[in-house]
């Protein structure tokens, strides 16, 4: 049943990939929505086929590296959709359809390492966990937003339009979009460790306050915030606070990798 | 029935000719309904704009004559001596006649090609002519049909998207960078035709500010009374320039007006707000170095010609699609007129069967006094049903024909065979 699910996910999201890509492509509305409607389906199936591994673990799916990147790109997804809707805008789904459906596949396919169980439980831990990787979801779309922002910003400068760069959306708009996501994740963020440390607290004898997960965390939190200000108001406005954007998300993988594998012993795959 | 359309355009007739055989909406009304009320015509419809006057209508027999009665018409209302008038006109009838129309709609028989506005100047000439009653099933069924072509045309293709002059491509590139221009701010420089072509798209954008900024300031101000622009003093760079996120400059000067220090004060003084800047003189206006400072674009004629000339190419390019589309809606409509004429025919067949019946008993029967009042109605009765069963197999096949050309070769048939003579009657 599951993996029925598993194959529907990925041919919703292929056909989407592929539809977003025509609507970059040609302009033409109705493929754009038919890219929208077959997102929506494959995040349906996307759901189903994590409602199967959180019930074979019993928990919502972050105990391993496969159920964390499964999770990370349904979150993609959801606040994709949420961006596309609210700014009416479809483009970027070109650019990011293809990242949820390499999480999507990479989760499935990737081999099963068996993770010893976690140390603390609860919802209050389950949400501090889950609002982490939609913060993380928030800033990898504010880091394709960036990245789109300071390939049509060149284009424009050396007067290189092409066919593509009509259809993308304005350098505002781009950065408007990429502010939002960024909102998301600064707020997620900022409430998902706040429920991290309470849920540490709940645990009796257990003080993680000096992983160093959360000073990574905090200088992500702070450069984002800085972003956020910056991008807004001074110099740094264009083109440099997008290159900030992208630096700041680069921290970001490491402290979902780096940091988590080698330097943190409390934090996982969030 | 038969359509027909006689008219000219830029390609048939100099600018001389178009302005004598132009319509305004109360001439359209006005012709429309003397073509009617002369018999010339059964439906009709106007549609004048700069570029192209026609005539589009129905006239109850196929036989081309209309047209001739439709040029003297256009001749006389319009006070143009016939030959030369003629040589300007073309003449197109049913199928030439739809095609040309709904060509005319998509953009294709445009001056610039894919243009969006003669979509909204189809459905004005049709909602005008609506309204006054002159239009009939036929005409109404055609413009809506061209209505809908001129629509799927700009949404499936490209012809319409991409700007085709040097000023609309400026703007649509501040357009990339600011989307959409209402809470915006802009300077123009200049009061030529140029600058005037300028502010009225940006005006066409509904602008929030538009500033105005020439060395003589009687022009500027007229133009921005037309416009609703500011108009603020030449020379006062270091204020001027703090604001606008568009600045276009088409002076005629042998130095640059902008220069590189004046903008760099400018971004400094505006938090590096992005600025956009399109430099239409020649020679240019604005120092190309400017285009290094860090958030500012800048386009020079040269740069906005070339995107032109992309563009141009690209909307070639899409004229076999829009045309396949076009053909696609020319059949769909030559289909339904196909049906109704079809089924015009079967009835008009059924009642001159019908009268050939009654006029054959009535001479048979006169001497066969034996046959009662009842007798003969009881004939008559068996007469018809031999009708309808005789003209129902034919009937079903005409209906059933899938190929259109087959279709209309058959109707046509019927009508030389049985009819002719009552069309002529």
């Amino acid at each position: 049943m599951n993996q029925l699910f598993v194959i529907l996910t990925v041919l919703a999201y292929l056909l989407s990939m592929g539809l977003y890509m025509g609507f970059l492509y040609t302009g033409k509305e109705v493929i754009g929505r038919l890219a929208t409607v077959l997102m929506f389906m494959g995040l349906a199936c996307h759901y189903v086929a994590l409602l199967g591994r959180a019930r074979a673990t019993h928990s919502v799916p972050y105990h391993d590296l496969q159920g964390s990147m499964s999770l990370f790109g349904w979150l993609l997804a959801v606040t994709y959709l949420c961006l596309e809707i609210y700014h009416r805008q479809r483009t970027v789904g070109a650019f990011v359809v293809p990242i949820i459906l390499a999480f999507f596949l990479a989760a499935t396919f990737a081999p099963e390492h068996p993770a010893p169980p976690l140390q603390v439980h609860g919802v209050v831990f389950a949400l501090h966990v889950t609002l982490s990787i939609l913060a993380y979801a928030g800033f990898a779309l504010s880091c394709v937003l960036s990245l789109m922002f300071l390939g049509e910003e060149r284009l424009l400068r050396i007067r290189k339009l092409g066919d593509i760069v009509w259809r993308l959306p304005s350098l505002e708009l781009l950065e408007r979009m990429s502010h939002t996501s960024v909102l998301v994740g600064l707020v997620t963020i900022a409430v998902g460790t706040a429920l991290g440390f309470l849920a540490v607290d709940r645990q009796a004898g257990q003080h993680w306050y000096f992983d160093p997960k959360y000073i990574v965390t905090l200088v992500v939190l702070l450069l984002y915030a800085a972003y956020f200000q910056l991008a807004r108001t001074t110099a740094w406005r264009g083109a440099r606070a997008s290159k900030l954007c992208v630096f700041n998300f680069v921290l970001v993988v490491l402290s979902f990798t780096v940091v988590n594998l080698f330097l943190s012993a409390h934090h996982r795959y969030f | 029935m038969e359509i027909v359309l006689v008219g000219l355009n830029f390609r048939t007739a100099p600018i001389e000719v178009r302005e004598k055989v132009s319509f305004s909406g109360e001439q359209a009304q006005r012709a429309s309904e003397e073509l009617r009320s002369r018999g010339i015509l059964e439906e009709t419809l106007v549609l004048s704009t700069c570029n192209r006057s026609e005539v589009y209508g129905v006239h109850a027999n196929a036989n081309h004559e209309s047209a001739g009665a439709l040029s003297s018409f256009l001749s006389t209302f319009h006070e143009v001596l016939p030959d030369q008038l003629n040589p300007s006109l073309y003449h197109h009838y049913d199928h030439d006649a739809v095609r040309h129309l709904f060509r005319v709609s998509a953009g294709l028989e445009s001056m610039l090609l894919g243009e969006a506005e003669i979509l909204g100047q189809v459905r004005d000439a049709y909602l005008r002519a609506h309204e006054c009653h002159v239009t009939g099933p036929v005409l109404n069924r055609l413009f809506q049909g061209a209505l809908e072509i001129g629509k799927r045309v700009r949404a499936e293709t490209e012809l319409g998207t991409r700007p085709m002059g040097v000023a609309s491509a400026g703007i649509k590139l501040a357009e990339r960078i600011f989307g959409k221009l209402q809470d915006r701010s802009a300077l123009v420089l200049g009061a030529g035709p140029i600058s005037e072509q300028v502010v009225s798209q940006l005006r066409d954008r509904k602008i929030k500010n538009l500033y105005l900024m020439n060395r003589s300031r009687e022009k500027v101000e007229e133009l921005a009374r037309q416009y609703d622009g500011k108009v603020l003093e030449w020379g006062e760079w270091d204020t001027s320039l703090k604001f606008p996120d568009v600045i276009v400059s088409a002076v005629g000067a042998q130095d640059f007006v902008v220069t590189r220090p004046m903008v760099e004060r400018a971004m400094a003084s505006r938090g590096n707000r992005a600025l956009f800047l399109m430099d239409l003189g020649m020679p240019r206006n604005v120092d190309p170095a400017v285009a290094d400072i860090y958030n500012v674009y800048l386009y020079s004629m040269d740069d906005l010609a070339e995107i032109v000339k992309q563009n141009r190419d690209a909307r070639q390019s899409e004229v076999p699609k829009a045309e396949s589309l076009v053909e696609d809606h020319v059949a769909k409509f030559i289909s339904w007129q196909a049906s109704v004429e079809l089924t015009g025919v079967l009835e008009t067949l059924r009642d001159c069967l019908k009268q050939r019946r009654a006029d054959f008993l009535q001479e048979r029967l006169a001497g066969m006094n034996h046959f009662s009042g009842e007798d003969r109605e009881k004939i008559g009765a068996l007469m018809d049903e031999l009708i309808e069963q005789l003209l129902l197999h034919p009937a079903e096949r005409l209906r059933t024909e899938k190929e259109l050309r087959r279709k209309i070769q058959n109707v046509e048939a019927i009508r030389d065979l049985y009819l002719s003579d009552r069309e002529k009657s």
